[in-house]
């Protein structure tokens, strides 16, 4: 019989189950369980950007595009940063159009990481960074990022973390799980600490359009900093098109070329379906998340009035679609919380933990889902608390 | 506008305090607010939106084009207020084109609507004809798809 461990790579082997997933595994075909655990948007992409997928279909537009992606649509992605984050850059040689902002990712880490470099994270993050790193043979450096500071990375935190084997700094604002954002001048800060160093930052931009009350700044916006940023962002979050699988990386032409063989060899193109209809949203979608976003925002407002009514302690998200109150006045582990709440009171959140040891003593909430399912879920945490 | 008015058409069960909340009003500010919509007309009811054939109400619908006789010194105001009188009648609009007023009536049989046709609406001094259209199934109204809505089947990393 084979021998599997044989077969395996360690490196894969090893790699632990998202957190998130555990959660919400556990409440899979109850539908007595109210979750808000789902990190994508409840829209349904809207009807001229599906359509514009479908026309594509019925126009018989089934080929392989160009490796990097359709033109137009690359040029459309340029034209929208700009327009949107004024960012410079060319669409025919600095985007390529990825299976969503996880290959972005993907191919932003693998372009860069050997083994023996260091790739500085900030937790509680996304839970795709790590592992990443790890298959391309890097060790992640874990920056945790405090309450306190309202989640955002500290630039005396990061010089400390800085040595000679550090490659690359994620930054991912608006953030996931936390909801936080880094403003302008304090990304500006963290540009003085890799200022002079060959650091280069992934900067994770997927909700830059959903931030409540000030416009997102990019990070390859600050001053200097363009040359040695790689932006993967998408349209899984701000169009409504997770199922689609569309993103994209902005990098400067050096980067972009290297990318571009990863891509090419692993993936070809981005699935041409979905890139006519990302072309009628980036040229035509603004309006649609205008709309979506100011029913996050109400939600957003709503769910934090609850909380600081029940008295549970929350910073202000500022940012996606998350709120992260803290619970850790409750005495019980962020696993133990929810758990309890999961099989005492039937609602499913997904434990600080999942996105890193920081996340320890919050919890994540999702607000992407009706206000009515938002007030169910909440009343049940709010009789779960009272209880202890 | 009062983005509370748009909120309200799209979901009328949101309670005050929820809609205060979401809206960063202050809750008495605003039901002083919504009881003057009341009582000025510009909120006139709340309601569901049910989807009939999915029960075992006996129930048919139609829309009606109804053309008014023209007549010198004439609005359509008065005769449009009568044909709202019925209880049957669910909506009455002024129309644009070759009609005058689309008249959307609900009953419990064909033979019913049929009956306040020819001898409810059509005897009406000032009604010159009408052009009865039944409705075969309703698909969409006030902005909602009537059909089952999807499962939540999400997905997650
Ligand atoms: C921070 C962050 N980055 C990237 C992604 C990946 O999204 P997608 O691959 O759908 O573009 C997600 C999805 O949840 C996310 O939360």
């Amino acid at each position: 019989m084979i021998d599997y461990s044989k077969v395996l790579s360690s490196t894969v082997s090893e790699m632990k189950p998202s957190g998130i997933r555990k959660f919400f595994d556990l409440l899979q075909g109850r539908d007595d369980v109210v979750g808000l655990t789902v990190g994508q948007p409840d829209f349904v992409t809207p009807w001229h950007i599906r359509e514009a997928g479908i026309d594509s279909l019925k126009d018989g537009k089934t080929y392989y595009t160009s490796n990097a992606g359709l033109e137009e649509l690359r040029v459309e992605i340029a034209n929208y940063l700009e327009r949107r984050f004024s960012l410079k850059y060319d669409g025919a040689s600095e985007v390529i159009v990825t299976v969503g902002g996880s290959e972005a990712i993907d191919l932003a880490v693998r372009a860069c990481v050997e083994p023996g470099d260091e790739v500085i994270i900030p937790t509680p993050c996304f839970v795709c960074y790590e592992p990443c790193v790890r298959l391309a043979g890097g060790t992640p450096v874990i920056l945790e990022t405090k309450a306190k500071n309202n989640f955002k990375v500290d630039p005396e935190e990061l010089r400390a973390l800085i040595t000679p084997k550090t490659k690359m700094l994620v930054l991912a604002y608006p953030n996931n799980p936390t909801g936080a954002i880094m403003t302008k001048e304090e990304l500006e800060e963290i540009a003085e600490v890799i200022r002079d160093t060959n650091i280069v930052v992934l900067s994770d931009e997927i909700y830059s359009e959903l931030t409540y009350g000030r416009k997102h700044t990019s990070f390859a916006s600050i001053e200097g900093m363009h040359e040695r940023t790689i932006v993967a962002s998408g349209f899984s979050k701000s169009y409504a098109m997770t199922g689609w699988r569309m993103g994209y990386i902005a990098a400067p032409k050096i980067l972009a070329k290297q990318m571009l063989k990863l891509h090419q060899y692993v993936i070809m193109c981005a699935p041409t379906t979905s890139q006519f209809a990302a072309l009628e949203a980036v040229k035509n979608g603004d309006s649609d998340i205008e709309m979506m976003k100011e029913e996050y925002d109400r939600r957003r407002k709503y769910l934090l009035k609850r909380f600081a009514k029940m008295g549970i302690e929350c910073f202000e998200p500022e940012g996606a679609f998350y709120a992260f109150p803290n619970i850790g006045k409750f005495g019980l582990s962020s696993e133990e919380f929810c758990e309890r709440l999961l099989n005492e009171y039937k609602c499913a959140i997904v434990p600080g933990n999942a996105f890193g040891e920081t996340g320890e003593g919050f919890a994540r909430i999702s607000y992407a889902y009706s206000i009515k399912h938002i007030d169910q879920a909440l009343d049940r945490i709010e009789e779960f608390v009272k209880t202890i | 506008m009062d983005k509370i008015l748009n909120l309200l058409e799209q979901n009328a069960t949101y309670t005050v305090e929820q809609l205060a909340a979401m809206c960063d009003r202050d809750e008495d500010e605003l039901r002083a607010t919504i009881d003057k919509y009341e009582k000025d007309g510009v909120i006139l009811g709340y309601q569901a939106l049910v989807d009939w054939d999915k029960t075992d109400r006996e129930y048919v619908s139609a829309f009606i084009e109804v053309k008014i006789t023209p007549k010198h010194d004439f609005g359509y105001d008065k005769v449009a207020r009568t044909i709202s009188q019925y209880p049957e009648v669910q909506s009455v609009y002024l129309m644009s084109g070759v009609f005058d007023l689309a008249v959307l009536i609900e009953g419990k049989t064909l033979r019913e609507v049929a009956y306040f046709v020819t001898h409810k609406l059509s005897t009406l001094e000032d009604v010159m004809s009408c052009s009865t259209h039944f409705v075969l199934r309703k698909y969409k109204d006030k902005g909602v798809e009537y059909r089952v809505p999807d499962a939540d089947i999400r997905g997650e990393l």
